[in-house]
């Protein structure tokens, strides 16, 4: 058993599952890293720095996964938006990224970002101010997505919409998105985005060693945001999430306000999304409105979905096979991937309704590990 | 015009000065007490001028047949529903009509519905756990913790609904008759000084119907029970007083053989062989 009495924040980490994803994540990036170091260029083992980079943005998505999963799995929102708060925390660093390249501009003016000084304007929108600064760029990392989850989650579960009503709100909420920063108006690049970085905190985003720095700086994001969601999950609250999503009434029955639960659990998911959107964008290099597309926040519902629901570790297995075989598949017929992944997910929801995570080994509950003795305990 | 009256009528404390969140007053014996309630629902009286005390500590069941207005008044007794004249009082401090439906249920009055409602994906311990009277705010609920104190009040509540072998069960494995009971000791989780409970036994085996009939009659006593309930058997079995009502009113109360025969009691449920 989970030991009850330490804090909520550190009692995963006395969980076996949990210091077994952990181990294996840390076992994982340390292999990553070495054959990126050790073996010289031209070595059947050698890792280039460009695959380095892509699983660096596969660890990104499995933390947005991990942030889909606490909302759908334990709460049962299924948030067909969450590519919102993902793209959110991804223009936020994104803002940090332009600021950082100053004069080094196509235009070279030493404030305004190059799309700005093509749009003729004279000064930056007041939302620009402060994102000179990593440490408020950061913050918006976090708080950007936050405030959006907040207002848009306030608004939804206080009126009590669940189900498939609030998964068509936040699939427009994502669409709505998507169309405003198309606009050039919005003073977010338009449709083209941001893009051509230059350095972060100092360092060039064009050296061997930055990127690798960002593939770990990912992991360990990953790896803290993992155990976040299993604290969280584990505590009481957790508990009271899954009676949400069980019997909502009951729940409000037992006195629990139901919308406040539902609206924490909402907020963290997106600042976890957020997160994994910043790490995301200096990997990838860009940042544009396409990544607000309805289709992207389905296709992370499919990699929770394939990977297992209300696991967690489901959801990163998931992230990751999903996209490497996306990488495979769209790198030796591009047109099949579609059909492929179609086929993987019927194929998926017919034989393995548990998702992968449900071939592995039956995880016993937390209770059940433990043995007679604090049954004893409990009924002393 | 109303203000006025309110003060004329020397016998009554003032509304407003009638306290609310106060501990339940039950010195003068009755913890429940309803007198000349009336609600029509279109025009149709469902209840028809009830008056019914409940002591404290008592396990009384309540018998009639269908339409007699019981699920009205347990509404009413819950704020559910609004009677249109009456008042009913719990205690003899607190104005139940004057409260909405949390803060009735806060002040310890459990209600169980006729289908049970458990939490199927958690298990038995943890079901209780949630329905543990506590700091019910989000921020105490992430850390919580589980203290000795607690698990002896669940301990205690697995002993007396005789679910202790199976703590580490999911709810959603359970028996209809074990999912009753957990249900029972979910509300017993709340401390409530007034059980109401609706339909206990239906669906249930000759063996569930005795354990439940135990476990009611071992609640009695520490709280107060209202059975509504339609299988004579049963009631029979556990009943100390037993009211009957009928289109709205109480036809007849007394102990079970009293009531059974009742004239007025058998013609209302000629042929069901009471």
């Amino acid at each position: 058993m989970t030991d009850s009495n330490r804090m909520w924040l550190t009692r995963p980490l006395t969980e076996g599952s949990t210091r077994l994803f952990l181990g294996l994540l840390a076992a994982a990036m340390t292999a990553v890293v070495l054959m990126h170091l050790v073996f010289p260029e031209g070595h059947a083992l050698h890792m280039s720095i460009y695959t380095v980079t892509l699983m660096g943005k596969y660890l990104c998505y499995a933390l947005l996964a991990v942030a889909v999963d606490l909302v759908w799995g334990y709460l049962g929102i299924l948030s067909l938006g969450h590519g919102a708060f993902f793209a959110v925390g991804g223009y936020a660093m994104g803002m940090y990224l332009m600021r950082q390249i100053g004069t080094r501009g196509e235009y070279g003016h030493p404030v305004l970002p190059d799309f700005m000084v093509f749009l003729n304007w004279d000064q930056l929108p007041w939302y620009w101010h402060g994102f000179d600064m990593a440490w408020f760029a950061f913050l918006m990392v976090l708080l950007a997505p936050a405030a959006l989850a907040f207002v848009f989650g306030y608004l939804a579960f206080r009126s009590r919409v669940t189900g498939v009503y609030l998964s068509i709100m936040t699939q427009a909420l994502t669409f709505a998105l998507m169309l405003a920063f198309y606009r050039n108006e919005m003073g977010f690049g338009g449709n083209n985005g941001f893009t051509d970085f230059k350095d972060l905190l100092g360092f060039s985003l064009l050296t061997d060693g930055t990127r690798l720095g960002l593939f770990i700086a990912t992991g360990v994001a990953l790896a803290i945001g993992y155990v976040l969601c299993r604290a969280i999950v584990t505590s009481k609250l957790g508990r009271v999430s899954v009676a949400c999503r069980d019997a909502e009434a009951r729940t409000r029955f037992l006195g629990y306000r139901v919308e406040r639960v539902q609206l924490f659990i909402f907020v963290v998911s997106a600042m976890l999304a957020g997160v994994a959107g910043a790490l995301y964008v200096p990997q990838a290099g860009i940042i544009n409105p396409n990544q607000f597309s309805p289709i992207f926040s389905i296709e992370i519902v499919l990699w929770v979905a394939l990977g297992g629901r209300a696991t967690l570790y489901g959801a990163v297995i998931g992230a990751l096979v999903v996209n490497y075989a996306k990488s495979v598949f769209t790198g030796i017929m591009p047109e099949a991937w579609l059909f492929a992944l179609g086929g993987l997910f019927v194929f998926v929801t017919v034989f393995l309704p548990k998702g992968i995570a449900g071939l592995l080994p039956k995880k016993k509950r937390p209770d059940d590990d433990d043995s007679d003795t604090t049954a004893q305990e409990a009924t002393a | 015009m109303s203000i006025f009256t309110e003060f004329t009528e020397r016998d009554r404390v003032f509304d407003f000065l009638a306290p609310t969140a106060s501990p339940v007053d039950v010195r003068h014996g009755p913890i429940l007490y309803l007198e000349d309630v009336t609600v029509s629902f279109d025009g149709f009286r469902a209840i028809d001028d009830l008056n019914l005390t409940i002591d404290d500590g008592e396990l009384r069941c309540i018998i009639g047949p269908n339409g007699a207005g019981k699920t009205t008044m347990m509404d009413i007794i819950t704020g559910k529903t609004r009677p249109d004249t009456g008042s009913v009082w719990f205690g003899s401090r607190h104005n139940l009509l004057r409260m909405n439906e949390p803060d009735i249920a806060s002040l310890g009055i459990g209600r169980k519905f006729q289908k049970p409602t458990v939490f199927e994906a958690l298990s038995v311990f943890e079901n209780l756990e949630l329905a543990m009277a506590a700091d019910k705010r989000v921020f105490p609920t992430l850390t919580a913790r589980l203290t000795g104190e607690h698990r002896d009040r669940i301990g205690e509540v697995l002993e007396m609904t005789g679910l202790k072998d199976l703590w580490r069960r999911e709810a959603g494995v359970l028996s209809h008759g074990q999912k009753q009971w957990l249900e029972i000791g979910m509300l017993l989780m709340q401390r409530p000084r007034l059980l109401l409970v609706d339909e206990p036994v239906a669906g249930m085996t000759e063996q569930e119907m005795e354990r439940t009939a135990e476990l009611l009659t071992g609640l009695a006593g520490q709280q107060s029970v209202v059975v509504v309930e339609h299988d004579m058997g049963f009631v029979r079995s556990i009943a100390r007083t037993v009211t009957v009502l009928h289109q709205g009113s109480v036809l007849a109360e007394g102990s079970m053989d009293a009531v059974s025969n009742d004239p007025k009691v058998v013609e209302v449920y000629l042929g069901e062989g009471i």
